[in-house]
């Protein structure tokens, strides 16, 4: 059964590219998954015939209990032959319904394939979470079928309205199917129907999954779904109705059936829900002029009628019930069908506008005209031979004293009795309804001229209809592969068979009274209809919903209306208040205040705490951009202080490194903001934002201090030094730690750098991420001279100086780039190189290079930026992330962990002894990263915002994609 | 273990001031603010790491006198985290002065459409969207 599943699985996966190579025939291969799961079936009845079971289980989340439980016996073999076998006659019919350029048949050959495999899936189940698995599947993909054409808001709207409706059934069936398996002990659905756990909270799991039964298999008062789906197209139809989606409720109520029948709601929920609804169908079907609406409004009512008999709970029951739904199953399948050919050959499904149709399409119309029969009970088709069993159980109910076993009064059955007798006499008027609208010739209607039928298409149905007039001969067959079920339940009245001739019983009478009424019916057909038009419908469960929906849109218009402020600060507020309310509020109620503080390790920190405190005060206060800056820049290098007085060289070295470049890109930024901060007017809410400031640093000086003191056992990094020089093969713990012990944290470091990078250019260069090189070679003022004079100027310190204009450069800040850039860069080198041992690595480094990038940009223009580093930002992050996860894979190759370094010693000529560990290449790709994120930021707000404001200078729009100048890196 | 006030003083006051720069709605000051609560919380760690000692390299210092070397990583990272994020912001400052001429953080003009829902006692059209089929089918690509 999970090959099966898998072959439904593979072959709905395949399904747009079969479709894509074959065109619509490739409906036949897919028919194959649900023929060969057809086959392997039948090869399992004689062993399912004899009472036995075929059982796998494949664990699947050992730690949750989970397993892939299947087990097959009667009830599921019925259900699967009808899922497997309709499911590939449909899909077979497919090849002729659909056009070869019809849209989206890749995306429907998907969805049906693993619509029919979620069904089968559903009734071989026997875990009840596994079974709400695959009822939640056909919810989903029924849901994408009937909304096959997106474009359409009828369409949308119907498959929401399924969506939306099964759901919440759905929903309430899982919390029932709880409630059971944890009072039963264990979800596998066999051992809870061999032993059913009781109780109330039996009683209330077994009622909601009733609702999910009744919501699934549109019952009122959910009924309203249905006929809103028939907006899918007819295939789909034809096996959500007859075999797929809505049986899965008549499923599950036949397999609680045995078990839960005699549970307090069980009777009145599935006789009263299944009556009313069955009635009202009917009615509702009788008013349809559209043959699909008519036959969806039918299966409405046969859902009621079966739901009733299958959830009756006595033993002809049982058999009858499944027989009926193997009846309903063949004949509703079949009508589909008929009706899909109609409407292809004629274009029309009004039974209005159709006129003899029985004439010029004899064989189509004679297989409606079966399955029609069948519909109505009309022997000696299968659908007469399962509902005069019906009858027989109920008239059981009624005769006995104690209902047959199931302590129905005789009033309640007869009551029943007569509702689903006069749903039955209202079924036969819809029928005939149905037959006459559909292939009668009508006076005042000129004949219908379709288009001519292809032998495959028609083949389907008749198939269908064949079949229905086979098991209506075929009772004592059917009676003995239906058994096993049936005797789950009490031995009743009489030992029921499936016949066609059971003799003068009252059964034959009443389905003599309903033929004859619901013909009485469909004469007086003009009066029906004035009646119906009279009546008003009491209570419309349609409107009821677009009610509720509309309640529901009105209620998140106003949570969202209140929540979301739409306001950053008033987010950030909050988030901020309930920091300190919450775990702020604990440190009051329960922290531990016995905490043991110093003043200062040496007096120094204090002087520096001091002035951090002081410029950032002041910070707050400043009106001006650039002072606000480098007040800030006075808090981080002080913060670079506090570090290295507290033994941290790697800290305060990136630290004064990262100040350094932040200001200097905060400066590129400011020159293009206005001078001074937007003023504020509402200095209210100033106080405010004081007080959750203080608010937030006190709090944040508690926990720290609640942290310090429950640190009571020995840290980690106890071992750190013996383990950075044997394993890391470093004497720098902080850089092992980062390139070794904790390397996964920097990867990730490393990639959120490259993505920040790339954020950067892109919101500079709105269209591209890259920035294009352009040297000074390509500069304005090179470029123009070197055409006058020949000269191209290679004997200058930086030759993009040329390229600015002559108030703009400073010959000496030239002459000072030109001698300490390389030096800078070899610094930066050393410092990637002597990390492992000494302060530095592979960011100290990176950032060190960045800034003599920086300083060449300053120096002299964006054309010099792209001379010292003619390459794409995008290309250095992306070797750097290569690098470094490169190095961290080949450790894979060697046997070892992930990121794992291994130490290699050797002798090379000249240099002696080299110490090489794998890490250093680790520590070159966080360098490139890190150049790279460098050579963007400069790229983007220093060359891309003076391009774009020389830009705006010549008048020329401001957000013009960027040209690319020179040749790009 | 004890807390070093200073420390503790120097990191809370940080925060402070960041936290008051951060519900302002220039997004320079914001980020100014989320710079000042980095460097706060950055301080903090050195708080919980123990006692100020020596540079935690073997050969240099004894490793009963080092300061505890995981703390350091862990800021280590942050820091150049923090320089991402700043660089990021400030392009986002760049993009909002050029479309808007400045770089205040401005509301979400959607929220304020459902908060006037909200006051009119209206629903959005969000179900009654698909209500009605005005125009047939056929006239949709």
């Amino acid at each position: 059964m999970t090959l099966l599943l898998l072959l439904h699985l593979g072959l709905a996966a395949l399904g747009p590219v079969v479709m894509r190579v074959m065109g619509r025939y490739a409906f036949l291969v897919l028919a194959l998954a649900p023929a060969a799961s057809f086959c392997w079936l039948v090869a399992q009845s004689s062993q399912v015939a004899q009472g036995g079971s075929v059982v796998e289980v494949v664990s699947w989340v050992p730690s949750l209990d989970l397993e892939l439980a299947f087990r097959l016996t009667t009830l599921q073999w019925v259900f699967a032959l009808l899922v497997t076998g309709i499911g590939a006659i449909v899909l077979v019919y497919c090849t002729w319904y659909f056009d070869a350029d019809d849209e989206g048949l890749g995306r429907f050959a998907l969805n049906f394939t693993g619509f029919a495999g979620a069904m089968l899936g559903l009734v071989v189940a026997d875990d009840l979470l596994l079974l709400y698995v695959f009822w939640e599947l056909t919810t989903v993909f029924s849901y994408l079928l009937i909304g096959h054409r997106p474009e359409r808001r009828a369409d949308r709207r119907a498959a929401l309205q399924a969506l939306i409706v099964t759901t919440a059934g759905g929903l309430a069936m899982l919390v029932g199917l709880i409630l059971i398996g944890n009072e039963a002990g264990t979800y596998r659905i066999s051992e809870i129907l061999a032993a059913p756990p009781t109780g109330a909270a039996v009683t209330a799991g077994v009622t909601l999954a009733l609702v999910g039964a009744v919501s699934k298999s549109a019952l009122v008062p959910f009924h309203f779904w249905l006929p809103g789906a028939m907006v899918a197209p007819t295939p789909v139809s034809a096996y959500l109705h007859a075999a797929a989606m809505v049986k899965a409720g008549v499923y599950l109520v036949a397999l609680f059936a045995p078990a839960f029948a005699d549970i307090g709601p069980w009777r009145p929920m599935v006789l009263g829900l299944g009556a009313a609804t069955m009635a009202l169908g009917a009615w509702h079907a009788l008013r349809q002029s559209d043959l699909k609406l008519l036959l969806a409004h039918g299966t409405v009512s046969q859902l009621g009628f079966l739901v009733a008999i299958v959830g009756l709970g006595t033993r002809s029951a049982a058999l009858a019930g499944v027989a009926m739904v193997v009846a309903h199953a063949l004949f509703k399948a079949s009508l589909f069908l008929v009706v899909g050919i109609i409407d292809r050959v004629t274009g029309t499904r009004d039974l209005r506008e159709l006129s003899g149709l029985a004439r010029s399409m004899p064989l189509v119309a004679a297989t409606g005209l079966v399955a029609a029969a069948s519909m109505a009970a009309i022997p000696p088709v299968a659908g007469f031979v399962a509902k005069e069993s019906v009858f027989i159980a109920f008239v059981d109910v009624g005769a006995t004293p104690d209902g047959d076993g199931t302590g129905i009064g005789p009033i309640v059955a007869g009551i029943v009795l007569a509702a689903l007798v006069a749903g039955s006499a209202l079924t036969v008027a819809y029928t005939a309804r149905f037959a006459w609208g559909a292939f009668a010739t009508k006076r005042g209607v000129s004949a219908t001229e379709p288009a001519p039928v292809a032998a495959g298409f028609v083949a389907a149905p008749a198939m269908l209809g064949l079949l229905s007039i086979a098991l209506g001969f075929a009772g004592a067959a059917e009676t003995a592969l239906i058994e096993p079920y049936a005797v789950a339940f009490p031995p009743g009245a009489h030992v029921p068979d499936l016949a066609l001739w059971h003799g003068l019983e009252p059964a034959l009478a009443l389905s003599v009274v309903a033929v004859l009424g619901g013909l009485a019916l469909f004469v007086l057909r003009d009066r029906v209809e004035r009646l119906q038009a009279r009546t008003v419908p009491m209570v419309d469960a349609g409107r009821a919903y677009d009610t509720l929906m509309r309640g529901l849109d009105r209620l998140a218009v106003e949570v969202t209306g209140t929540t979301q402020r739409g306001s950053l600060p008033i987010y950030l507020a909050v988030i901020l208040v309930v920091v300190v309310v919450l775990p702020g509020g604990a440190l009051v109620l329960g922290g531990a205040w016995g905490v043991d503080v110093r003043a200062w390790d040496v007096p120094a920190q204090a002087l520096i705490g001091g002035l951090i405190v002081a410029a950032a005060v002041l910070a707050t206060r400043a009106r001006r951009r650039l002072k606000a800056v480098v007040l800030l820049g006075v808090t981080g290098y002080g913060t670079a202080l506090l570090f290295l007085l507290h033994g941290a060289p790697d800290l305060a070295l990136t630290q004064v490194l990262v100040e350094t470049v932040t200001i200097v890109v905060f400066v590129l930024v400011m020159r293009r903001l206005p001078v001074y901060f937007s003023d504020r007017p509402l200095t209210s809410s100033r106080w405010g934002r004081l007080g959750i400031g203080l608010l937030a640093g006190t709090a944040v000086a508690g926990f720290v201090l609640s942290a310090t003191s429950a640190r009571i056992a020995e840290p980690v990094s106890e071992d750190f030094p013996a383990e950075a020089v044997s394993f890391g093969g470093g004497k720098n713990i902080v850089n092992v730690t980062l390139v070794d012990i904790r390397a996964w944290d920097t990867l990730g470091e490393i990639s959120v750098l490259a993505v920040a990078a790339t954020g950067v250019a892109s919101m500079v260069f709105v269209h591209t991420r890259r920035a294009g090189i352009a040297r000074p070679a390509e500069g304005p003022t090179i470029a123009a001279r070197r055409r006058a004079t020949g000269d191209d100027y290679r004997n200058t310190w930086l030759r993009g100086g040329r390229t600015l204009t002559p108030e703009r450069r400073s010959i000496i800040f030239e002459v000072v780039t030109r001698l300490s850039f390389h030096t800078m860069i070899v610094f930066s080198l050393f410092l990637l190189f002597a990390g492992h041992n000494n302060p530095g690595g592979g960011f100290a480094g990176g950032l060190v290079a960045g800034l003599a990038l920086m300083v060449r940009y300053l120096a002299a223009g964006r054309y010099e930026l792209d001379e010292a580093a003619p390459v794409d930002a995008g290309l250095v992050l992306g070797l750097g992330l290569v690098v470094a996860t490169g190095t961290g894979l080949m450790a894979l190759l060697f046997g070892g962990e992930v990121l794992q370094s291994a130490v290699i010693d050797l002798t090379v000529p000249l240099l002696g002894e080299v110490h090489l560990v794998t890490s250093i290449f680790f520590d070159i790709g966080v360098y490139l990263v890190v150049v790279g994120l460098m050579l963007d930021v400069l790229r983007s707000l220093g060359s891309g915002v003076d391009r774009l404001a020389d830009d705006d200078e010549e008048g020329e729009p401001a957000e013009r994609e960027p040209e690319v100048v020179g040749g790009v890196g | 273990m004890t807390a070093n006030l200073t420390l503790v003083l120097t990191a809370s006051a940080l925060v402070a001031a960041g936290v008051y720069l951060l519900l302002e709605r220039s997004l320079t000051r914001v980020l100014i603010g989320i710079i000042l609560i980095s460097n706060g919380v950055n301080v903090a760690f050195l708080v919980t790491g123990g006692r100020a000692g020596g540079a935690p390299i073997v050969g240099v210092t004894e490793p009963a006198r080092m300061s505890d070397p995981l703390p350091q990583a862990m800021v280590l990272t942050a820091i150049v985290i923090t320089l991402g994020l700043t660089a990021f912001l400030l392009a986002m400052a760049y993009r909002s002065w050029q479309l808007t001429g400045h770089d205040d953080v401005q509301d979400d003009v959607e929220d304020a459409a459902i908060r006037r829902l909200a006051e009119s006692d209206a629903g959005s059209s969000s179900y009654d969207d698909t209500d009605d089929d005005a125009s047939p089918p056929e006239a949709r690509p």
